[in-house]
């Protein structure tokens, strides 16, 4: 059997998968990823590039996971629909392919009015499922959006989607990430999980329908590192779910840093246990540091 | 309903820049959205005479983007008009590049903000409906247009930022995804949302004409 990625390698071996996430510099220093890589490297089995995520300007993720396949690591390419009509991510997806990216992640993306280019006019030419879509018949069919052949090589990637086990509403979610699978994932990287009961109940209903058979589910861990962070997280970031047992624990801490790892570590613990999950994925924001002990202790550090 | 909102008065004031001005209103859309009907243009008209601006006339056209109407009526303002460098038009954007059409040799100036097509929800509130995309999609979505009401023109939605029903970048405003979600339940058609939408063919939105 023959594997696209060594992602797709370890989670159709059913090995439980670890991703991590790389966000690119705000400036051109290739450094700055190299750095974060070097302390990653050997942990995760590959690791995502962010595109311009909260729509900041950041280096492109094409450019990120070519720095890390220089070092011999394996990017997962986030693209987003906000920046490029598809016409733009299709040849994004090409150069890729010819590259050698390998995994890409299909997102719609934050609006631009979150980021530090407000005044940008918004592309969202099509979706995230449409753009999975596209992408699986660039790769399976040879045919472009419009109906046009592929000439040449077809871009042989993996792809994954993001799905949210909190948003609202909470009861199409599960028939959201059908609908995804539908389209072309075949890995799903999950928002951060703090809330377990509620992702244990959406998980019932993946196991279901079956879902957890048809895809890989990587679920997103996002270690809380301070009060002002878990109040960010509770009260201000759309989508998240940290319930007031967490926030308390923080909250009332005398080492808030040492108690958010204890959660997160209790929280993978928990997750590796739980039917139908098929990874983790780790998502450390300027507290990259952690990863390498916290995949230690968890028992997920091997030889990759 | 095209919907529009007045600049600022200091803006105009900027524009107009003391020269003398004849202001336009438009009977139809800027009426009802309180920026161009008679009320307005006689409240700006004495603005700009308190700010030592002269006004050479006034007229509301019926309306401003009837190209054949404004010919019309611009005849009885003909004076007025030659007593002006400027003309003021407090209509929709449309509105303004009509009488431009009409007036090459003016300076014109665009009054309002041009904002969207719109229901008139209340007599003082007015909500987007539509961007003119050429090509209706409301029969898929429960008779609730995402191209126009989603921010992020989602044909496949709702995304991740749909919280307690309001949308992620204005917690003012509904998710349009919701409301949609709600409308297919009531019709008994959720299981449309099943159907994975195509990218919209954006080609319709191209037209720049139409002749019968």
């Amino acid at each position: 059997m023959s594997y696209r990625s060594n992602l797709e390698k370890s989670l159709s071996e059913g090995r439980f998968a670890v991703t991590a996430e790389i966000g690119p510099p705000k400036g051109a220093d290739p450094l700055k990823i190299r750095d974060k890589a070097i302390l990653l490297g050997g942990c995760a089995d590959a690791f995502n590039i962010t595109d311009n995520q909260t729509a900041v300007v950041r280096m492109s993720s094409l450019a990120g996971s070519v720095i890390l396949l220089q070092m011999e690591m394996e990017p997962i390419m986030q693209m987003t629909c906000r920046d490029r009509n598809r016409i733009g991510l299709q040849s994004d997806v090409l150069g890729a392919a010819a590259l050698g990216i390998r995994n890409i992640l299909c997102i719609t993306g934050d609006h631009q009015s979150f980021g530090n280019h407000p005044a940008a006019k918004g592309v969202f030419d099509v979706d995230s499922l449409q753009l999975l879509q596209i992408i699986k018949n660039m790769r399976d069919a040879g045919i472009f959006q419009s109906g046009d052949s592929l000439l040449a090589e077809r871009p042989c990637v993996f792809l994954g989607a993001a799905a949210n086990p909190n948003a609202d509403p909470f009861e199409i979610q599960v028939d959201r990430l059908r609908k995804k699978i539908d389209a072309g994932a075949e890995f799903i990287q999950t928002q951060s999980v703090y809330n377990l009961e509620k992702f244990s109940a959406w998980m019932d209903d993946v196991r279901s329908q079956g879902l957890d058979k048809k895809v890989h589910i990587l679920v997103g861990i996002t270690p809380l590192k301070s009060v002002k962070m878990a109040e960010r997280m509770k009260f201000h970031v759309p989508g998240t779910d940290v319930p007031d047992l967490v926030y308390e624990r923080i909250k009332n801490a005398s080492d808030p840093a040492k108690e958010g790892y204890q959660i997160a570590l209790q929280t993978i613990q928990e997750l590796k246990e739980l039917k139908g999950i098929h990874g983790i994925h780790i998502t450390a924001l300027f507290w990259e540091e952690i990863i390498p002990s916290l995949l230690r202790e968890s028992g997920l550090h091997r030889q990759r | 309903m095209i919907i529009t909102k007045q600049k600022n008065f200091d803006e105009l004031l900027r524009s107009i820049d003391s020269k003398p001005v004849f202001l336009v209103g438009c009977s139809e859309c800027a009426t009802i959205c309180h920026t161009g009907g008679k009320d307005e243009v006689l409240a700006l008209k004495q603005a700009l005479e308190t700010k030592q601006v002269p006004v050479s006339g006034w007229v509301i056209l019926e309306p401003a983007c009837h190209r054949m109407n404004d010919k019309l009526m611009l005849k009885d303002h003909a004076e007025e008009l030659n007593n002006s460098t400027k003309v003021l038009v407090l209509a929709c954007g449309n509105g303004v590049q009509t009488l431009a059409g009409l007036m090459p040799e003016k300076e014109i100036i665009a009054g309002t903000d041009t904002l969207f097509l719109g229901e008139i929800s209340h007599i003082t509130e007015f909500n987007k409906r539509c961007v003119l995309c050429g090509e209706c999609l409301l029969d898929l979505f429960g008779g609730l247009c995402p191209v126009s009401q989603c921010p992020k023109s989602m044909l496949n939605g709702p995304c991740g930022g749909s919280s307690h029903g309001k949308c992620e970048i204005n917690s003012q405003v509904d998710c349009v995804w919701v409301r949609i979600i709600q409308n297919l339940k009531k019709q008994g058609a959720l299981q449309t949302l099943s159907i994975i939408q195509k990218p919209k063919d954006w080609s319709k939105a191209g037209e720049m004409n139409r002749r019968i």
